[in-house]
């Protein structure tokens, strides 16, 4: 499915809100991010479309607050507290997603399944 | 019953054993005992039926002859004697002494015809300006200061022509070839023509009108000159320079043992590319030693030997084709079962071999290096001052000689190359050695490595008579795909020549100034 500049991106998403660990002096969410528009994104194992420059979840330390939240490897970040994702250098991502006055963090993921899903139910509505 | 033979060096056959199948399989076990035999070990022999008064002891090799008397034979044990002929002495005696006397019949030809080519071209110019002076002196009008100058052209172009002949076609010959060289007879044909015809002309238009103008002769020699010099320089061109590009890369086989080398050649012809060949291969290849042949010989003769094929319905059967079709089938299917057990036994065998011969090699070296600390070289001084146990290189070389003698002997017969180096020679070798100051292991890597045949005595040259075989005429060029055979007494060469490719070469210009690059991360971040 491969995305052509310049058309609107839609996509079945789903929220994933997740409260801030405090560990040390920091506040972590328990993932990393891989991606941005600065960076190569042929070699983003988790992207269908490898010219895909958005934001994906790379790593997710296990029992962390992203994992009990919901969320999973390889989704992909749309919005994180109303900011856009989608078009952002890695290092932006990682200021909106690390705000030091934010305790929570709303994230509009995406993932294939999700798309499979909605298929699936909406193959067996119209069989209804 | 029929005795049986058992498959060691030792056969023994009984008188009354005379069946017809039997004989097949007798001289495969000739054949075997008599390629484990070699000059430096014991071995059994076995006397031929007194027919052949010429042969010693009997190695006459691969003959598979039925002899009605072979069954009556009895053996007798002797030793190896030292001055018996091989059938392949015979051989090369022979063949030396027939072709020696043809070569030198046409070699004498060739030579007297090209001098009598060169002395007719020399002695041209000068005919041309003495014979006026001889036959008309009062008519002809006397030389000028023009005329005599080129007196001084003719002379200097006459020398410098007969250091060029000299230089290009007086040098030794370095072989005989089977055919004429093309090249050397049509330019011979040309210079023949040439000076044909320029006599031709003065004989008309010059001697028979008796001409006058001194000066116009003396230019008519200058310009046979010119013209002559013009002739060498094609020569130069056909003879030397046309073959030194490299065209065609000859892939040169032995056939006993599988060494192969390529070499690159020009544009030859068939002969003369065999001729470069065999030069190469002097040079090259590490010399043709059959001793290390006989465990091939000796496991081919175990393949063959196994397997025996019984004809019971006698020789007239008309389905005797599709059974012996059946027949061979048949053998080669046992023989593949067979061959199960013989890899290993060779594996094993070449094991132990690598192990022995790396033992042999390390007391060699050991003993050896031992050898070289007793002798010490003494300073001028020293020599004078105590003049007393003072030797030459030979007396050393003898002197330590004795110590690793049998550690060296034992190598060389573990290695199969003792027949390639005699006592004498090793002896002498290790005089050399010491004069040159050079070390144990420079002394040894002669032994280590077998060299090029050039570097052995005279009469491991194994062959100086080389028969070419070709398909195509062998004055013709090499082609693509041209296969040749140069044979020898004891092996030969095969060679193939392929050509190398025209290449066709294309530029693309780049700008310096278009190398850009950007740098490609896939960074990770933990939030």
């Amino acid at each position: 499915m491969l995305h052509v500049p310049g058309d609107p991106v839609t996509a079945v998403t789903v929220q994933v809100e997740i409260n801030k660990l405090r560990y040390g002096e920091n506040l972590i969410l328990g993932f990393s991010i891989g991606g941005g528009i600065d960076q190569d994104p042929g070699q983003n194992p988790f992207s269908e479309d490898k010219c895909d420059k958005g934001i994906y979840v790379t790593n997710l330390t296990p029992d962390g607050p992203a994992e009990k939240a919901g969320l999973r490897m390889g989704d992909k970040i749309m919005q994180a507290n109303g900011w856009d994702m989608t078009m952002v250098t890695h290092d932006k991502a990682r200021k909106i997603l690390t705000k030091k006055k934010e305790n929570v963090v709303r994230l509009l993921v995406t993932r294939k399944s999700l798309e499979e899903a909605v298929k699936h139910s909406m193959c067996k509505w119209t069989k209804q | 019953m029929d005795t049986e033979s058992n498959y060691s060096g030792y056969s023994y056959y009984s008188g009354r054993s005379r069946g017809s199948h039997r004989h097949g399989e007798r001289s495969r076990d000739r054949h075997k005992s008599r390629s484990k035999d070699s000059r430096s070990e014991k071995s059994v022999t076995i006397n031929t039926p007194p027919a052949e008064p010429l042969l010693g002891d009997s190695s006459v090799r691969g003959e598979q002859v039925q002899d009605d008397n072979w069954g009556e034979t009895t053996t007798a044990v002797t030793g190896t004697s030292e001055h018996s002929l091989s059938q392949e002495d015979i051989v090369r005696i022979t063949k030396d002494l027939e072709d020696s006397v043809g070569l030198d019949c046409r070699r004498y030809f060739t030579l007297t015809l090209a001098v009598i080519l060169g002395l007719l071209v020399f002695l041209t110019p000068l005919a041309f300006l003495v014979l006026p002076h001889l036959l008309w002196p009062e008519k002809l009008q006397s030389c000028g200061t023009a005329c005599e100058g080129l007196f001084i052209s003719v002379a200097f172009k006459l020398l410098i022509l007969l250091l060029a002949v000299w230089a290009l076609f007086f040098r030794p010959p370095r072989a005989g070839l089977p055919r004429v060289f093309v090249f050397r007879a049509l330019l011979a044909v040309l210079v023949l023509l040439f000076v044909v015809s320029y006599w031709l002309f003065y004989g008309v238009r010059i001697l028979d009108s008796q001409d006058e103008n001194y000066q116009g002769i003396v230019q008519y020699a200058v310009s046979l000159v010119d013209a002559l010099l013009f002739i060498h320089y094609l020569a130069i061109v056909l003879l030397e320079l046309r073959q030194l590009r490299p065209c065609f890369s000859v892939c040169v086989t032995r056939s006993t043992d599988g060494e192969t080398r390529h070499y690159n050649l020009g544009q030859l012809s068939i002969q003369r590319a065999a001729l470069a060949i065999l030069e190469h291969y002097y040079c090259d290849f590490p010399v043709h030693n059959p001793a290390l042949l006989s465990a091939s010989k000796s496991r081919a003769a175990k393949h063959l030997a196994g397997l025996k094929v019984y004809n019971v319905d006698g020789p007239g059967n008309n389905a005797a084709a599709g059974l012996a079709h059946s027949q061979s089938r048949a053998m080669i299917a046992a023989a593949a079962r067979r061959r199960d057990t013989s890899h290993n036994e060779l594996y094993y065998e070449e094991a132990e071999h690598e192990r022995r011969v790396r033992k042999r090699k390390a007391r060699l070296v050991v003993a050896v290096e031992e050898a070289f600390t007793h002798i010490k070289r003494m300073q001028e001084e020293e020599q004078k001052k105590a003049p007393g146990d003072v030797m030459d290189p030979r007396e050393a070389a003898q002197a330590i000689f004795p110590s690793m003698a049998r550690a060296l002997q034992k190598y060389l017969r573990t290695t199969k190359q003792q027949h390639c180096h005699s006592m004498e020679s090793i002896q002498q070798h290790l005089a050399f050695c010491i004069t040159n100051n050079m070390t144990p292991k420079a002394f040894l890597e002669s032994y280590l490595t077998s060299g090029p045949t050039l570097q052995y005595s005279r009469d491991h040259w194994l062959a100086r008579q080389w028969t070419l075989i070709s398909e195509a005429s062998v004055t013709s060029g090499l082609k693509d795909g041209s296969v040749f055979l140069l044979k020898c007494v004891d092996f030969g060469l095969v060679a193939t020549a392929r050509k190398i490719p025209y290449i066709q070469m294309s530029e693309e210009y780049i700008d310096p100034k278009s190398h850009k690059f950007v740098l490609r991360l896939q960074s990770e971040t933990s939030v």
